[in-house]
């Protein structure tokens, strides 16, 4: 417990200190609500939503701050490699499990934190949380897609050399999964066979549950999405761990 | 005496290269031992085996008593590490990062605060304790990793490269706090180098290491008795006659390297002019001439045949084959 506070306590000292990257990650959700809700706000038929487009896009840009953030968190370890860090690391008596689970810590509390910023906001243009225990239903929401993709990119990160497949990552595995989430669009406005392979992406009931939360409105019962979520966090906990024990620097 | 560090025909093998050797040493408590060698010997290799950062082929080895297979986390209990790369977080200060150090291996709050300031003032960095690591100096991190590896007081310290990089004053200044731990702390330093002065300035005893095998294992000052006396270095455009030409019973022997001829032999000083007529009566030109007592550079020259130079530049261009096969 106390190697896994260790590495968490390090993980937030570097997120509190580095402002200028809390900021830009921010700014790509926050920039996509204001651009896309409140231009398209008028635009799009809200009727089949149940609510005004903007404030359908919040969970979306909630779960997206998320999303990036803890993967970004987990693809760390490789900056870590590269600089030398990660060896001090491996060498102190600790298991690699622990230094694991602090990574996933740190990187679920710090994606959960970004997505809070955005929450606010949110507030500011006008979101309207029906009730606490909403706020805490996608609070917890949050918790599991952090945890779930900072294990996932902990994953990656174990078996990439260097940040050279980045673009790669970015490009075939965090956009497509944000893409098919539902965070931009209803998904059953979806044609019909599109609509089945978002519900192979694990980022869909994260958005869906953290939507019922803020909103207490979702197109997925809300306990499927716990279900699928928390399963998806303790698969890629698995596979994190099972992956990073075999890393060598 | 006791032992602290027990290798017996430790071995690593990457793919068909045999990276060490089966070598074996023992290295006595307080001993400040060198491992010697061009890039790509072995060193860092053999390093990361006893650190246990890499599993050996073949071969075993005991640090304090412990096996360094059987038992990791003892090993690395009583083992401090100075990497040759550097292994600071830059975004942490000096304090935090000797801190997050002390809590790895479990220190408790007080003895951890406590022996954080003694060894940031032993490093004089105790006026920058709070400062970002981004804004330090070579030197400083050099420092501060030496001093956060004896944060949890191992009973051996490896020091890989310490010096690698840095200017001649910071280097002197190294030697000097590597050479007041070993005597103070009483700890166990096991050091690799490619600078022939470090190792015979701070090693008790030295092992040259060349193509993952030992080559040489003794004290400075007796690898250098193994050369057989001083060198005098003779440049000239005709080294072949100079070979010819001279002969006297002081002389012990002569080999020519490239341009230069080298001559062993006895009292140097006294038998400088003596060449330097004989080698004018017979109208060799002498491009120019120096007088060495032996260094190990001798040593390892007169063991491989090679200077440590041409070595590393050898072993770079195996290195590059050996990944240019990989990749077909």
């Amino acid at each position: 417990m106390e190697i896994i506070y260790t590495i968490w306590l390090r993980s937030m000292k570097r997120f509190i200190r580095s402002k200028s990257r809390i900021f830009g990650s921010i700014a790509m959700p926050l920039f996509l609500l204001l651009f896309l809700g409140l231009g398209l706000n008028s635009v799009v038929n809200a009727s089949s939503l149940g609510q005004e487009y903007v404030m359908f896009l919040v969970p979306g840009m909630v779960a997206m701050s998320v999303l990036f953030s803890s993967i970004f968190s987990g693809l760390q370890i490789i900056w870590d490699k590269q600089f030398g860090f990660l060896k001090e690391t491996l060498v102190a008596p600790v298991t690699r499990l622990e230094i694991m689970l602090g990574q996933t810590a740190g990187g679920a509390t710090t994606s959960v934190l970004q997505g809070l910023i955005l929450m606010v906001f949110s507030v500011l243009i006008g979101l309207r949380i029906q009730n606490p225990i909403g706020f805490f239903i996608a609070l917890a929401f949050m918790v599991l897609v952090g945890i779930g993709f900072t294990a996932f990119g902990i994953a990656i990160a174990s078996r990439m050399e260097d940040m050279t497949g980045f673009q790669l990552v970015m490009n075939f595995v965090i956009f497509p999964l944000f893409g098919l989430s539902g965070a931009l669009f209803p998904i059953s406005s979806l044609p019909g066979w599109l609509a089945p392979i978002t519900l192979f992406d694990p980022l869909t009931y994260g958005v869906e549950g953290i939507r019922f939360g803020l909103t207490g409105v979702s197109q997925i019962s809300p306990v499927v999405c716990a279900a699928v979520v928390a399963g998806f966090a303790v698969a890629m906990m698995g596979a994190g761990a099972y992956l990073f024990r075999k890393i060598s620097v | 005496m006791t032992i602290a560090i027990q290798v017996t025909d430790l071995t690593r093998r990457f793919g068909d290269l045999t990276a060490v050797d089966r070598i074996s040493f023992s290295i006595q408590q307080g001993e400040i031992f060198g491992l010697l060698g061009p890039n790509g010997a072995g060193k860092t290799t053999t390093l990361s085996m006893l650190s246990t950062m890499l599993e050996p082929t073949s071969g075993t080895a005991e640090i304090m008593g412990i096996d360094i297979e059987k038992d990791q986390d003892g090993v690395r209990k009583a083992i401090g590490i100075v990497f040759q790369d550097q292994s600071l977080d830059e975004e942490l200060t000096a304090w935090e990062n000797m801190d997050f150090h002390g809590r790895l291996y479990r220190l408790p709050k007080e003895t951890r605060e406590m022996r954080i300031n003694e060894l940031l003032k032993l490093v004089e960095l105790s006026d920058r304790k709070n400062d970002i690591v981004k804004t330090f100096s070579g030197g400083m991190r050099r420092r501060l990793e030496i001093a956060r590896g004896l944060l949890h007081h191992p009973q051996v310290l490896f020091l890989d490269e310490p010096t690698l990089g840095l200017d001649p004053q910071t280097r002197n200044h190294l030697w000097q706090y590597i050479e007041i731990l070993a005597k103070e702390k009483n700890i166990t330093i096991i050091l690799t180098t490619h600078y022939m002065e470090e190792a015979d300035r701070l090693c008790n005893r030295i092992a040259i290491i060349d193509h993952g095998k030992i080559i040489a294992l003794d004290t400075p000052a007796r690898l250098k008795d193994l050369i057989g006396g001083d060198v005098v270095t003779i440049q000239s455009p005709d080294p072949k006659k100079i070979e010819t030409t001279l002969t006297a019973p002081w002389i012990s022997h002569v080999e020519t390297h490239d341009e230069n001829v080298r001559i062993t032999l006895a009292n140097a000083e006294q038998h400088i002019s003596t060449i330097v007529t004989r080698l004018n009566e017979e109208k060799i030109p002498i491009t120019s001439i120096s007088v060495h007592k032996p260094t190990l550079e001798d040593v390892f020259l007169s063991f491989t045949g090679k200077t440590i130079r041409e070595r590393d530049v050898d072993s770079k261009e195996a290195m590059r084959m050996h990944f240019r096969m990989r990749r077909r």
